[in-house]
């Protein structure tokens, strides 16, 4: 059996790429990306945990993230078309209408 | 059952009167808001006479209430008006006199700007006036006590771009908060000692035999306080310097409000008191000490007075001392008696004074005055009559009233030679100083100019010469004056049997209080005694004649005399003239370390260094915490993204470190 630590790195290296991506990326499309990627990182933990300790309530906690990232995604994906038919860009450093 | 009367329509309607021209008056044009003024006065005044047609078949006290106002506990408080012969007395003085001033003022104010503001605020004061003498309780009269007040600052700051009317306007309202604030204590210690305010219960609580009743000193407190409070109200010492100030307000305001009606609503709340004074020997002897004072010093002031307005205004302190000195020996009905004729001949005296001023232009000085006589004869005589009857010559008004007060003053077990002897001296002194105004401004030489077009705030008469008043200033001076000759018929006794069942003397219900106060049934018995009455009442109408005496002699026969006289007394004659320096002494120890306390300490040390200081200290400092923390908050959302990771990473860092301690 795969010992967990190597689940556990696996997914805090996911959740580094994640925050790496979602600090030094301008795309809104690569931000989200680098979002979901966070998410399954966490995933990933869980479904290890839920293995380790022989307890469900691990994966049924993913299920929920998963629903709640699709969710994410449906809404995410229309606001950044709705961003880009307005802004004609996806560069979130121009999409600063509301700062000061 | 006893009828209603709808009582609460009589101080209702100056009410609605106010109320349309106030609200409206400003488009309306003058005869319209006259229509409306007079409308509403005269209705009050035509229902007050109704009223007293129905009078005899009335039970007494008739009481109707409206509704509930208060009620804490035990304590309860109506909206009810009360109506006995005391208040019908006054409710008939108010309105009626009331009613011919708002008559005059039509013509004396014709020509001045806020025409409708005056009527709406003078049908205001007569609301407030009549709620005060109809209430049946004392939060009731309180209202009315307070909203006379307000009406009086209206009144007096009518020509309020004048600095010296808007501040005698606040003068006279600030000086009566120092009278209202003893009388609201007074107020308090009655919830407190009695349970109740209504004028019934605080005035039998005493005759029924199970009540023990509060200790004395609770008695002779409550008195005291009410006297301060009446002493702001009606401008006896230690209080009256509001009441000559206030002469800058318009004259009419001056006869109604400063001399016939609200000035004596201190001697009708005294008098309405009489259950709590008759309990408090000593608060009554204070009442009869700060009368005789107040009379006796006004009158001296009222001597050397140059101004035809203030002459009567200390001569209104020094006749509401007379009414206090009646109050405090006991004698309450010929202080009411005083206070009627009062407001006949002093309201007459004011309206006619006006008409003088009318007449020469707007000029106040006597020493501008003179030999008017033939050139306003209709004002002449009626302030002829006036003049006499104040002096107290027989038979005219004053000296019924004034004579019953100083005979009262003499024989009542309250009273004293004292009183009675500094009475008579006042009464001369009174007797002088009318007279010499009445010399000064009607006999003699003519010594103003012809057209005296200047200030004095009634400069827009732009007629020439002197002129008599048109008739309908005429009108009301000449009822006025046929009442202040002919007002002490009534006679002081047939005016006391009247007022008798108000003070429990002769109702076979009240049998108990004579029992208690014996002495005032000995006042009632030795009054019978007319030996000596005779020969006191020679002496004051003799202090009057010795007045008129001197007074003609002084300022008719040899008008260069006064002068030499005040050179020869020198200091004495300066501090009279100056009012004995009262305001100058109130300046210095009551205003100015108030004025100082006020700048330096509270505005300077508590709100600026501290208060102000406090709030702009912490602005500061919130705005500086913020000059470097708001860098943070760059509006770009990866920076915070990345102030989220460096969180966490805190977060989680601190929670490794812990967990492998």
């Amino acid at each position: 059996m795969v010992p967990i630590s190597y689940y556990l790195i696996l997914g805090g290296i996911l959740f580094a790429c994640g925050v790496t991506g979602f600090l030094i990326k301008r795309n809104i499309i690569t931000i989200f990306m680098a979002i979901e990627l966070m998410l399954n990182g966490v995933n990933l933990s869980f479904v290890a945990f839920a293995a380790q300790w022989k307890a469900l309530s691990g994966q049924v906690f993913v299920f929920f993230v998963m629903v709640v990232a699709a969710a994410e995604a449906a809404v995410g994906l229309a606001i950044i078309i709705a961003v880009y038919r307005t802004r004609e860009t996806l560069n979130v450093d121009r999409v600063n209408l509301l700062k000061l | 059952m006893t009828p209603d009367l709808h009582l609460w329509l009589i101080p209702v309607l100056p009410l609605i009167g106010a109320a349309v021209n106030g609200v409206l008056g400003k488009r309306f044009s003058r005869q319209t808001v006259v229509a409306v003024a007079l409308l509403f006065s005269g209705a009050a005044f035509a229902m007050a006479l109704w009223v007293a047609s129905q009078f005899s078949s009335l039970q007494t006290p008739h009481i109707e209430t409206l509704a509930t106002w208060l009620r804490a506990g035990d304590f309860q408080a109506d909206f009810a008006f009360y109506l006995d012969q005391l208040s019908l007395v006054m409710l008939l003085v108010v309105t009626g006199v009331g009613f011919l001033i708002h008559i005059y003022s039509v013509g004396y104010m014709w020509e001045e700007g806020g025409f409708y503001r005056f009527f709406a605020y003078l049908n205001l004061f007569m609301f407030f006036m009549l709620t005060l003498v109809l209430a049946s309780n004392y939060l009731v009269m309180f209202i009315g006590w307070e909203g006379v007040g307000l009406a009086s600052y209206l009144l007096i700051g009518f020509w309020f771009t004048k600095d010296s009317a808007a501040s005698a306007g606040k003068k006279a309202f600030i000086v009566n908060r120092i009278g209202d604030f003893g009388f609201l204590i007074a107020l308090f210690l009655m919830i407190q000692h009695f349970g109740s305010l209504n004028f019934t219960e605080v005035g039998t609580l005493w005759v029924s035999p199970e009540f023990g009743g509060p200790p004395a000193g609770v008695w002779t407190w409550i008195g005291l306080l009410l006297m301060v409070g009446a002493a702001g109200k009606s401008a006896q010492i230690p209080l009256y310097v509001w009441l000559p100030d206030a002469m800058e307000g318009p004259t009419p305001v001056s006869a109604l409000i400063h001399a016939a009606t609200m000035v004596t609503a201190g001697v009708y709340m005294v008098s309405r008191s009489h259950a709590i004074f008759q309990h408090a020997p000593e608060a009554m002897m204070v009442v009869a000490i700060i009368g005789t004072l107040t009379a006796l010093f006004a009158a001296t002031i009222g001597m050397c007075q140059t101004d035809i307005k203030k002459v009567l205004a200390y001569s209104t302190v020094s006749q509401l001392g007379y009414m206090f000195i009646a109050c405090g020996v006991g004698a309450f009905s010929a202080g009411i008696f005083h206070l009627m004729t009062h407001a006949f001949f002093k309201g007459l005296l004011f309206l006619a004074a006006g008409s003088v001023i009318h007449a020469v232009g707007g000029e106040q000085d006597m020493r501008r005055m003179g030999g008017l006589r033939t050139k306003i004869p209709w004002t002449f005589w009626t302030m002829t009559a006036g003049t006499f009857a104040i002096a107290g010559f027989p038979p005219l008004a004053g000296f019924f009233s004034k004579d019953a007060i100083l005979w009262k003053a003499y024989s009542s077990p309250y009273g004293s030679w004292v009183y009675w002897a500094i009475g008579v001296f006042t009464a001369f002194l009174t007797s002088f100083y009318m007279f010499r105004q009445w010399f000064l401004t009607f006999f003699g030489e003519y010594r103003g100019e012809e057209h005296a077009e200047e200030s004095h705030g009634h400069g827009a008469h732009g007629h020439g010469g002197v002129h008599e008043s048109p008739a309908v200033m005429l009108v009301p001076l000449v009822i006025l004056a046929l009442l202040s000759v002919c007002g002490g018929w009534i006679g002081s006794e047939r005016f006391d049997k009247f007022l008798a069942p108000v003070y429990g003397f002769t109702n076979g219900s009240h049998s108990e209080s004579q029992e208690i106060q014996p002495a005032l049934r000995e006042l009632q018995t030795r009054t019978e005694e007319n030996g000596s009455e005779t020969l006191l009442t020679g002496i004051s109408v003799s202090a009057a004649l010795l007045g008129f005496l001197l007074a003609w002699q002084l300022y008719h026969r040899r008008p260069q005399l006064p002068a030499r006289i005040a050179a020869s007394l020198g200091g004495f004659y300066q501090a009279v003239l100056h009012k004995y320096y009262v305001d100058e002494f109130y300046a210095t120890v009551f205003v100015k370390p108030l004025i100082d306390g006020s700048t330096k300490l509270l505005w300077h040390g508590v709100d600026r260094d501290i208060i102000d200081a406090g709030v702009d200290d912490s602005a500061d400092g919130v705005r500086e915490v913020s000059d470097t923390v708001r860098h943070m908050q760059s509006g770009n959302i990866r920076s915070y993204a990345g102030w989220v990771a460096a969180g966490a990473a805190v977060v989680i860092f601190y929670m490794v470190w812990m967990g492998t301690r």
